[in-house]
């Protein structure tokens, strides 16, 4: 209940330095199609405008499905941006790049 | 599956009361359920009950997904039900997950489906091997995620998912505009539907319970009111428990000795239903009384219902019959629940009633009037409360006395309720007005299985306590009142003055008699006074007689003549002797 990733993060995510503070969580279900196109778009999506300053980490619900409910899932798949603040929630595959940028707001304009 | 018998529907009882009887044992296993209604209808209580009932009652542990009520605000509601969920919780016979989607902010990029909600109550299901599951207002999902025909398609798929799962599961859904539910999911949930309602009639609220749906089973399809009570949510079938109680023989004291006189001597059954009808005024309260007194003479509990006065009032106007109710109440012999009708609806009211019953367990609960009841519901709704009310006290074996005012403009006989058939004794009280006053009768209407007067009785209220006259019937009909007394008065005097003259002519007679026996004595004195004085003649003349045939002989004697003409001498002699007198 209380193994929240996106809590703890906040907290670690402190210390950080600001330039290379893009954090973000994907949770996935094992290998199914949607699951597996996500992690390549956004691996992509990351690549392209974050370079260098960003880090992915992809949590497999089906390895840890009590995460679902401590980490407020239930779509998948779901990025959370942990950091920069405030957090934000994603859900689908990110296979539209404009619709992508916008939602994590990784493209400002 | 060549079988043409289908397997009977299994069922999953959800130990709310009532609604396993309307179901006919409950929602259908394994399956999901729509319970839909408006806010505040309930819905969540219901499903929540649904679960409590299920981990404490029937060994099936629940999962609750909650994506609207807070879990500190759950606890509280159904902690004032009487259940303890962070107990229930720690058993593990209940998970509580609760949904929090408007946290943050959701953005949409591309496809998705909910396989992270089924992922997370698949975990909680098999955590606790949950045989019952609630998803409360899972609706909530359309309002939060982008994409209504794909949200569409996922919740088909979860309610498959949950029927492969083999849980019971309960969906609720807030009422829709056009639709049972906002988005529609009905069309989703296949297996039985339920429409919860309240709804505010003369500044009283009503709940109603209708099982819109149920594939593969009956049931009932009224709309029937339930209660949110303090033990849960109580659905009212109108056939509640139905007529297989055990009548008894036994007979106990309606308190008035000359009532029971007029049923046979012996009272009312024990455990029937006796109604008390009357115009206002006419002593319905006091002949409660007086059932109640006798009751807790015999060192019976009685439960008395007051919905017109206050306890301390009907202490005060018995005592002026001669009733202390005050000395009852003290030897807790004697209970009251005073309340005003308007207080809550009838529902509520019969809950209230149920739950005093089982606290106290009486002998005897008295309710009045049940008039009172009447701006609360139709004459149907209020007929099924008493029904029930009936039904449940006689199968607690509890004789009961309810008393009804009749209105004057009314035909004398007809209840407003309409409830004759539900009374076994009818005690109808009424006025008989005449010559200016109004007095008071007492008739037996009805009395199932026993012998009673068929007459109508003047009833009086004294000091102490209700006396039962027989009625005058006379040659100008039945007299009461004053009528009565004066007509009893009347003959009162008549039969004193006959009484009178019998004397006085049993003394005139005696006179005579009297007089007769001096006459006679009389008589009797002068004939004994001729008697002798006959006699004395008789005997001189004898003598005389004598002397003159003893001086004819010795004249014969002298001159010698034979016997024989003496004897034709003596025939004139009396002349010759009178002569010669």
């Amino acid at each position: 209940m209380n193994s929240s990733r996106i809590d703890q993060q906040k907290h670690s995510m402190t210390n950080d330095t600001l330039s290379s503070s893009w954090s973000l969580l994907l949770y996935i279900n094992g290998a199914s199609p949607k699951s597996l196109s996500a992690i390549t778009n956004l691996q992509n999506i990351c690549e392209e405008y974050l370079t260098g300053h960003y880090q992915v980490e992809v949590i497999d619900l089906l390895e840890q499905p009590h995460l679902a409910e401590a980490d407020q899932i239930i779509a998948i798949p779901t990025v959370v941006r942990r950091y920069p603040q405030p957090i934000r929630k994603v859900i689908g595959d990110l296979s539209d790049t404009e619709q992508a940028l916008n939602a994590l707001q990784i493209k400002t304009d | 599956m060549i079988g043409l018998a289908a397997p009977q529907l299994q069922k999953c009882a959800t130990g709310i009361e009532g609604l396993d009887q309307i179901t006919q044992g409950g929602l259908p296993s394994g399956r999901s359920t729509l319970v839909c209604g408006g806010t505040g209808c309930g819905k969540t209580l219901f499903a929540m009950e649904f679960l409590i009932r299920g981990a404490l009652d029937y060994g099936e542990p629940g999962v609750l997904m909650a994506f609207e009520e807070e879990t500190p605000d759950l606890e509280v509601n159904v902690a004032s039900l009487g259940f303890d969920l962070r107990q229930l919780v720690a058993e593990r016979k209940l998970h509580i997950d609760q949904v929090q989607l408007g946290d943050n902010q959701m953005f949409a990029a591309g496809e998705f489906d909910l396989d992270g909600l089924f992922i997370r109550l698949g975990n909680a299901i098999d955590k606790i091997g949950a045989k019952r599951v609630v998803l409360d207002t899972v609706e909530t999902i359309f309002t939060d995620l982008p994409d209504h025909s794909n949200l569409r398609r996922e919740f088909r798929r979860l309610m498959i998912w949950l029927k492969q799962k083999g849980v019971t599961s309960i969906i609720t859904g807030e009422r829709g505009k056009v639709t049972l539910t906002r988005y529609g999911i009905e069309e989703y949930v296949s297996d039985c539907v339920i429409i919860l309602d309240h709804r505010v009639n003369e500044q009283i609220l009503t709940r109603r319970l209708r099982v819109l749906k149920y594939r593969g089973s009956t049931h009932g399809t009224n709309e029937y009111p339930f209660i949110i009570g303090e033990k849960g949510i109580s659905v009212l079938p109108i056939t509640s428990s139905g007529l297989n109680h055990i009548a008894s023989s036994e007979r106990i004291s309606s308190g008035i000795p000359a009532l029971d006189d007029m049923m046979g001597g012996q009272g009312y059954y024990l455990g029937s239903s006796i109604l008390v009808t009357g115009t206002a005024g006419c002593g319905k309260t006091s002949t409660t009384a007086l059932f109640i007194a006798a009751a807790c003479l015999r060192g019976e509990r009685c439960l008395s219902f007051l919905f017109e006065e206050s306890p301390s009032q009907m202490i005060r106007n018995m005592r002026s019959i001669g009733i202390d109710l005050a000395a009852f109440e003290k030897q807790d012999l004697l209970r009251f629940h005073a309340i005003r009708p308007s207080m809550t609806g009838l529902e509520m009211h019969l809950a209230a009633m149920q739950n005093r019953v089982e606290e106290f367990s009486p002998h005897i609960v008295v309710i009045d009037p049940i008039s009172s009841f009447g701006p609360l519901g139709n004459v149907i709704e209020i007929r099924a409360m008493l029904a029930r009310l009936i039904d449940y006290l006689k199968l607690k074996g509890i004789t009961t006395m309810l008393t009804s005012l009749t209105r004057a403009d009314r035909a004398l006989e007809s209840t407003n309720e309409e409830i004759s058939s539900l009374i076994d004794t009818w005690l109808m009280l009424r006025d008989i007005e005449l010559n200016g006053e109004r007095n008071r009768g007492l008739y037996v209407l009805k009395s199932r299985g026993m012998k009673h007067s068929n007459q109508i009785r003047e009833f009086v209220l004294t000091d102490h306590g209700i006396d039962i006259k027989e009625v005058y019937v006379g040659p100008v009909g039945v007299l009461t009142g004053s009528s009565r007394l004066a007509k009893e008065a009347r003959e009162q005097a008549e039969q004193l003055s006959a009484q009178q003259e019998i004397d006085r002519q049993q003394k005139a007679l005696d006179r005579k008699r009297q007089a007769l026996n001096a006459k006679i004595a009389d008589m009797r004195a002068s004939f004994a006074e001729d008697e002798a004085e006959l006699t004395r003649i008789i005997q001189q003349e004898k003598a005389r007689e004598e002397r003159l045939r003893l001086d004819r002989l010795e004249m014969g004697l002298k001159r010698g003549s034979p016997i024989g003409p003496v004897t034709e001498t003596k025939q004139h002699s009396p002349n010759t002797v009178a002569k010669s007198e």
